[in-house]
C-alpha cells in the first residue's frame, strides 16, 4: 500500500521518534510511506480552545495537503495520534461548514474517510495483530480518551501489544480515567490538570513498569512530564516505537530522570 | 403581555419564529427539522406475563431490595395475610379490598376500612401514623425492575394509606406480573389520570457516602404476597 | 473559605428549628448561600484552586463517585437494549424541543381540565412570587419541599424566608445541606462532599431534636432525620416540588425519588405547588416507558428507584385537593435559541455525567459556582445566564465554565439522552472567543492563537519553526528536560517537566531518509 503519513505537529517538532517508528514499522511490513511536505497541523488545538476562525487556515492546509488520498493517489493516511485522528474525523468538516466553506468541508470528509489512527490501520485495514515486534521490557498501556471514546479503538492497541515477543504487559489501574492533559486545559486549569495527573502517575508507578505507552504523544508528554518531575524512572514511548522494535533493530528504552543519588 | 404569552413567544422566537420578538437575551433561533423517533427498544420481554420465569425474576429483584416475599396459592393467601399482620396491632385496608383476605386475622388486630369519600375522610395523617400496617392489592408489577404499581383502584385505596403506616403488605396476583417496563406502562395507560405509586422495595436512601440504608420515610418494611 | 465570605447579599437559609443559638450563629458551610444560584464565587480555575486543597472533600468525592460509577455500570450492562433506549430518549427530547409551544399548551389544557391551576413564570423572581402568594393565601408559615433543581435554581427557599415562610427540605441530603447552611454540590446527592462524621456533627449542632448520643452510622443518621421530619410531614399544609417529567397528552406529572419524602409531600398536604422548567415535557404518557428505564439506572445505579409518583391534576379524595403548576422559563428559551447548545435542555438530571467526570471528581461541585455543577453545569449554566452575560460575557465568571473540561468524552458516553457535551463545550468556547473579538483589549491567548494559525497553516513555515526550535535542544541539559519555563508555559512546568526540543525534527530526518532510499542506501 501507498500510505501517506500525517506526522502531527507535536511529534514532528518535539517527539520525532513516533513518526520515525511509524515509517520504520510500515516499511518493514512492506508498504510505501510518503510524507507530504506541505503538512503542518490538523487544527485541533485551535478548535478545542474555541479559536475556530483561526483554525480554518490550518485545517485548509491539512485538507489540501492530503486531498490526493481522497483521489486515490494514496491508499490511506495514517496518523500516530488518536486525538488528531479524532479531530480530523469529527471536527474539521464542522469547522469548515460553520465558516460557510461547504466545498472544503466535503473534501475534509473525503480525506477523513481515508484517514486512520495507527492501530486502526494495522488491525482494521491491514488485518494484523502480530507485527513481528520484539520488546523485552515491562510496559503498561494508557488508553487515551480520544482514541477510546472518539475513535472507539477499543482494545486494538492491546491486541497489538499482546502479540509483541517478550513484552511484559501489565494492566494500568483506572486506565480509562483521563490524565488531565486536555490541550490548553493543562494551562487554563493547571491546578485541576495537575491533580488528575497526580492520580495517573501514581497508577502508572504502581505497575512498576519501565515504560508507559499510548497512541498519542500529547498525553504522553503530559504523563511523561509528571513522571520526569517526580524522577519516577518510568519512560514514555509511543505505541509505534514499541511495535517498530525488533531483535535486529531494537528501540532503546527512553532516557528517564531517576531519583538523585544522595550524596 | 401576560407571562404566558411572553414565555410562549420566547419559545417561538427561539425556534426561529418571526414576528414574535426575541428571547430574553435578544436571540432568534433556528427552526429545527422534523424529528424521527426510532423505537427499536423491547416493547415486551421474552416471557409471558405470569410465567414462571417472570415470577422468579420478580421474587429475586424484590428480595434484592430487601423486601420480604412469599409465594402462596389463592387458598393459602388469607392465612399468609394473618401471619404477616398478626402482630401489627392495627391495619388499614382500602374500601374495595376482598373481605375474605382478612377472615383469619386474629381478633386483637384492629381493622380500619378506609372509605374514601371527600375531604372529611375518616383517617387523617396523624390517625394513619398510629396504625401499624396497611394491606393493599396492586395494579401491575414488573419483574425486570422489581416494581409494583398501585393506581388507586378500589382494592388499593388512596395514596396516604399505603404511605404512612410503617409496614406495607401488598398482594400481587401472578397474572399481574409482566417482564418489562413498556408492558407495565401500556397497562397503566388505560387510566393515566389515576394517581400512581411505583414501589421498588422499601424506602431507601444513599445520601450518606452512597451507603444504602433501607427504610426512611415510606413504610420501612415491605411484604409481598405473590399469589399463584 | 474566606474568599466567599466577602460576597454581598449572603443569607442564612436555615429555618429556626430550636437549635442552640450559639451553634446556629456560625455558618457551617464553605459556601454560604449566594444571591445568584447560577453565578457565585470566582471563575472556575480560581475556585477549583481552593477546593482542590480540601483533601477531605477529594476523599469523600472519590469514594462516592467510584461507588456510584460501579453501580451504574452494572445495572446498565444488564439491559440488552440500552443503546436503543438512549436513541429513543434522545430523539423524543429533540422532538419535544421542536414542538415545545404546542406541547406546553397541551399540558396546560390537560392539567387545567383535571382541576389544576397553571402559572407561567418568565424568570426566577416571577416564579418565587407565584409560590409565595399561594403559600400566603393558604396562611402557611412553613412549607415542606421535595428536592428540586428548579427551586434551587430560582433561590425559592431564601425568597420564602424573606417573606417569613420557612421552607423545609425533606430529602436527606438536602436537609444536610440546609442545616449546614451550605450549597449543594451534586444534583442528585447534594451532600456528596460530606462524610458520615461531618453529617453527624451537623445534625448534632443544627437539628434541634437530634439524639445527643447520635453515632455516625448511616442508618442511625437516617433514622434521626426520619424522626425529625415526620411531624413536619404530618402537619404541613403546603408542599412544593419539582417534576422529573410532565406528560403533555395527559397532564400527568412525575416525581422520581427514593426515601418516601416525595410521596409524603405529594400526598399529605392540602395544597401542592410544582415548579417545572418548560423543557421537562415529554409528549405522551407511553414515553414514560423509555425515561423510567433510562433515569433510575443512570442516576442512582438501581434497576428502579424505590418510589415514583405520578399524578394528574387533582384526584377527589386522594392527595392534595389544590394543585398549582408553575412553568418556568428563567433563561431556558435563550438556551433553546442556540442551534448547538439547545440539546442541553434534553437533560433529565440523572447526574451520571458528574459521576464519571474526572474534573468534577477532583474539584467538587462548588467550584462550578452554580447549582448545576459538572459537565451538564458547564454547558447549561453559561447558557441559562446568557441574558446577563454568561458565555458571551467577557468578564462573567460563567464564561470560564466551558473550559472546565479536558473533553475526555466520558460524559457523552454515559448520558442517557446522548447529549454531546464535548461538542457543545467546544461550540460554547467558540462563542466565548467570538464574543470577545469585538472588544479592543489585549488578549495574549488570541495573539498566540493567531500567530500559531499563521505558522501552522503552511508546511514551509512550520518546518522552519520546527528547525528553529531545535536550537533549543541544549536547553534540556543533561536530562533533556526543561523544568522551569517562563509564563505561560510556567503553568505547565510548575508540576511537570517539558521535553527539550530534539536535535532534529521529524521532517529533517524524513528528508534524509527519503534521500537515502533514492540512493539505495540506509533503510
Ligand atoms: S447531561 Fe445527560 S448525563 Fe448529565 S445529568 Fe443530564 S441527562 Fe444525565
Amino acid at each position: 500500500m501507498r500510505i501517506a503519513l500525517a506526522a502531527t505537529c507535536i511529534a514532528d517538532t518535539l517527539f520525532p521518534g513516533a513518526p520515525r517508528a511509524t515509517v520504520r514499522l510500515l516499511e518493514r511490513l512492506g508498504h510505501d510511506v510518503v510524507f507530504p511536505r506541505g503538512q503542518a497541523c490538523c487544527g485541533q488545538m485551535h478548535v478545542n480552545t474555541g479559536y475556530l476562525d483561526e483554525a480554518v487556515p490550518v485545517i485548509r492546509n491539512h485538507v489540501e495537503t492530503f486531498a490526493p488520498a481522497a483521489d486515490g493517489e494514496w491508499d490511506a493516511v495514517v496518523v500516530p495520534s488518536g486525538s488528531c485522528t479524532g479531530s480530523i474525523r469529527h471536527q474539521q468538516a464542522m469547522v469548515c461548514r460553520r465558516a460557510g466553506l461547504d466545498d472544503l468541508a466535503s473534501t475534509a470528509e473525503a480525506v477523513s474517510a481515508k484517514t486512520y489512527e495507527l492501530s486502526e490501520l494495522l488491525v482494521d485495514v491491514l488485518g494484523l495483530r502480530d507485527v513481528g515486534a520484539w520488546f523485552p521490557h515491562r510496559v503498561t498501556y494508557h488508553p487515551t480518551c480520544h482514541s477510546l471514546r472518539m475513535l472507539r479503538v477499543g482494545d486494538k492497541p492491546l491486541q497489538l501489544l499482546r502479540a509483541v515477543t517478550d513484552i511484559d504487559l501489565v494492566e494500568l489501574p483506572e486506565a480509562e480515567s483521563c490524565c488531565g492533559f486536555g490541550g490548553t486545559f493543562a494551562l487554563k486549569n493547571a491546578d485541576t490538570s495537575a491533580a488528575m495527573l497526580a492520580d495517573k502517575t501514581a497508577n502508572v508507578r504502581s505497575t512498576e513498569a519501565q515504560v508507559v505507552t499510548a497512541g498519542d504523544y500529547s498525553c504522553l508528554m503530559h504523563i511523561g512530564g509528571g513522571l520526569s518531575r517526580q524522577r519516577a524512572g518510568v519512560g514514555t514511548m509511543h505505541l509505534a516505537e514499541i511495535l517498530a522494535s525488533t531483535r535486529e533493530e531494537p528501540t532503546p528504552l527512553p532516557r528517564t530522570r531517576t531519583p538523585e543519588v544522595a550524596r | 403581555m401576560s407571562a404566558r404569552e411572553d414565555v410562549l413567544n420566547r419559545v417561538r422566537a427561539a425556534l426561529g419564529g418571526s414576528g414574535v420578538g426575541t428571547t430574553a437575551a435578544g436571540k432568534i433561533g433556528t427552526t429545527p427539522g422534523v424529528v424521527e423517533v426510532p423505537r427499536a427498544y423491547r416493547a415486551a420481554g421474552e416471557h409471558e406475563p405470569g410465567s414462571p420465569e417472570v415470577l422468579t425474576q420478580l421474587v429475586d429483584r424484590l428480595e434484592d431490595y430487601q423486601a420480604h416475599v412469599q409465594v402462596v396459592s389463592e387458598d393459602e393467601l388469607p392465612d399468609a395475610v394473618a401471619e404477616v399482620l398478626g402482630g401489627a396491632g392495627s391495619v388499614v385496608v382500602p374500601s374495595g379490598l376482598e373481605e375474605a383476605w382478612l377472615a383469619p386475622l386474629p381478633g386483637d388486630v384492629v381493622v380500619h376500612r378506609d372509605t374514601h369519600a371527600g375531604p372529611d375522610s375518616p383517617l387523617g395523617a396523624t390517625d394513619l401514623d398510629a396504625i401499624g400496617a396497611v394491606l393493599t392489592a396492586a395494579r401491575v408489577a414488573c419483574s425486570e425492575t422489581g416494581t409494583i404499581v398501585l393506581d388507586g383502584g378500589p382494592d388499593q385505596g388512596r395514596r396516604a394509606i399505603s404511605l404512612v403506616p410503617d409496614v406495607h403488605l401488598c398482594v400481587v396476583r401472578a397474572d399481574q406480573v409482566v417482564e418489562t417496563i413498556p408492558e407495565a406502562v401500556r397497562i397503566l395507560a388505560a387510566h393515566p389520570e389515576r394517581p400512581q405509586t411505583w414501589i421498588s422495595g422499601p424506602s431507601a436512601t444513599s445520601d450518606i457516602e452512597l451507603d444504602r440504608v433501607e427504610g426512611v420515610h415510606g413504610p420501612r418494611t415491605l411484604h409481598v404476597l405473590l399469589v399463584t | 473559605m474566606s474568599t466567599f465570605l466577602g460576597l454581598p447579599g449572603l443569607r442564612r437559609r436555615v429555618p429556626d428549628d430550636g437549635a442552640t443559638a450559639a451553634s446556629a450563629a456560625e455558618p457551617w458551610g464553605a459556601v454560604p448561600h449566594p444571591d445568584e444560584p447560577l453565578r457565585w464565587g470566582e471563575s472556575f480555575p480560581a475556585a477549583a484552586k481552593h477546593t482542590l486543597k480540601n483533601e477531605q472533600l477529594r476523599k469523600n468525592l472519590g469514594h462516592a463517585t467510584r461507588t456510584i460509577r460501579g453501580k451504574r455500570a452494572a445495572v446498565v450492562d444488564e439491559v440488552p437494549d440500552w443503546e436503543a433506549l438512549r436513541d429513543t430518549g434522545s430523539a423524543v427530547k429533540e422532538q419535544v424541543m421542536a414542538q415545545l409551544p404546542d406541547l406546553l399548551a397541551q399540558l396546560e389544557e390537560n392539567v387545567t381540565a383535571r382541576g389544576g391551576v397553571v402559572h407561567w413564570a418568565r424568570d426566577a423572581a416571577e416564579a418565587n412570587r407565584i409560590v409565595t402568594e399561594i403559600a400566603q393565601a393558604k396562611g402557611a408559615d412553613e412549607v415542606v419541599k421535595v428536592k428540586s433543581m428548579a427551586t434551587q435554581e430560582i433561590g425559592l427557599n431564601e425568597h420564602l424566608a424573606d417573606e417569613g415562610i420557612a421552607a423545609i427540605e425533606t430529602d436527606l441530603a438536602e436537609l444536610i445541606v440546609q442545616l449546614a447552611d451550605d450549597m449543594p454540590s451534586h444534583i442528585l446527592v447534594p451532600a456528596i462532599h460530606r462524610n458520615r462524621a461531618e453529617i453527624r456533627d451537623i445534625f448534632l449542632a443544627r437539628m434541634g431534636d437530634a439524639p445527643p448520643d447520635l453515632s455516625d452510622v448511616p442508618r442511625e443518621l437516617a433514622m434521626a432525620a426520619r424522626a425529625h421530619l415526620r411531624r413536619k410531614f404530618l402537619s404541613a399544609k403546603v408542599a412544593v416540588s419539582g417534576a422529573n417529567f410532565g406528560v403533555a397528552d395527559t397532564g400527568t406529572l412525575a416525581v422520581v425519588e427514593s426515601e418516601g419524602n416525595g410521596r409524603m409531600c405529594l400526598t399529605l398536604p392540602e395544597t401542592l405547588v410544582t415548579v417545572m422548567g418548560i423543557e421537562k415535557l415529554i409528549p405522551t404518557y407511553t414515553d414514560l416507558e423509555v425515561f423510567l428505564q433510562l433515569l433510575p439506572r443512570s442516576s442512582t445505579g438501581e434497576r428502579m428507584n424505590p418510589y415514583t409518583s405520578l399524578w394528574t391534576g387533582v384526584t377527589p379524595g386522594d392527595g392534595p385537593q389544590e394543585f398549582h403548576l408553575v412553568l418556568l422559563d428563567n433563561g431556558r428559551t435563550d438556551v433553546l435559541a442556540d442551534e448547538v447548545g439547545r440539546s442541553a435542555l434534553h437533560c433529565i438530571r440523572c447526574s451520571a455525567c458528574l459521576n464519571v467526570c474526572p474534573v468534577y471528581e477532583r474539584v467538587g461541585g462548588h467550584a462550578y459556582g452554580s447549582v448545576y455543577p459538572g459537565p451538564i453545569g458547564a454547558i447549561l449554566t453559561p447558557q441559562l445566564t446568557a441574558a446577563s452575560g454568561g458565555v458571551s460575557g467577557a468578564d462573567d465568571v460563567n464564561a470560564s465554565l466551558p473550559y472546565a473540561s479536558t473533553l475526555c468524552g466520558a460524559c457523552y458516553d454515559v448520558c442517557p439522552v446522548k447529549i454531546d457535551i464535548p461538542s457543545i463545550l467546544v461550540d460554547l468556547r467558540a462563542r466565548e472567543v467570538d464574543a470577545d473579538r469585538g472588544k479592543h483589549k489585549v488578549d495574549p491567548w488570541r495573539a498566540a492563537m493567531k500567530a500559531a494559525s499563521w505558522v501552522m497553516s503552511d508546511g514551509g513555515r512550520f518546518g522552519l519553526a520546527g528547525r528553529a526550535a531545535t536550537l533549543g535542544h541544549g536547553l534540556g541539559g543533561r536530562d533533556g528536560v526543561i523544568s522551569k519555563a517562563p509564563p505561560p508555559a510556567s503553568a505547565w512546568t510548575r508540576d511537570r517537566d517539558l521535553p527539550a526540543p530534539p536535535d532534529e525534527t521529524f521532517r529533517q530526518w524524513m528528508a534524509e531518509h527519503e534521500h537515502g532510499e533514492q540512493d539505495g542506501g540506509e533503510r
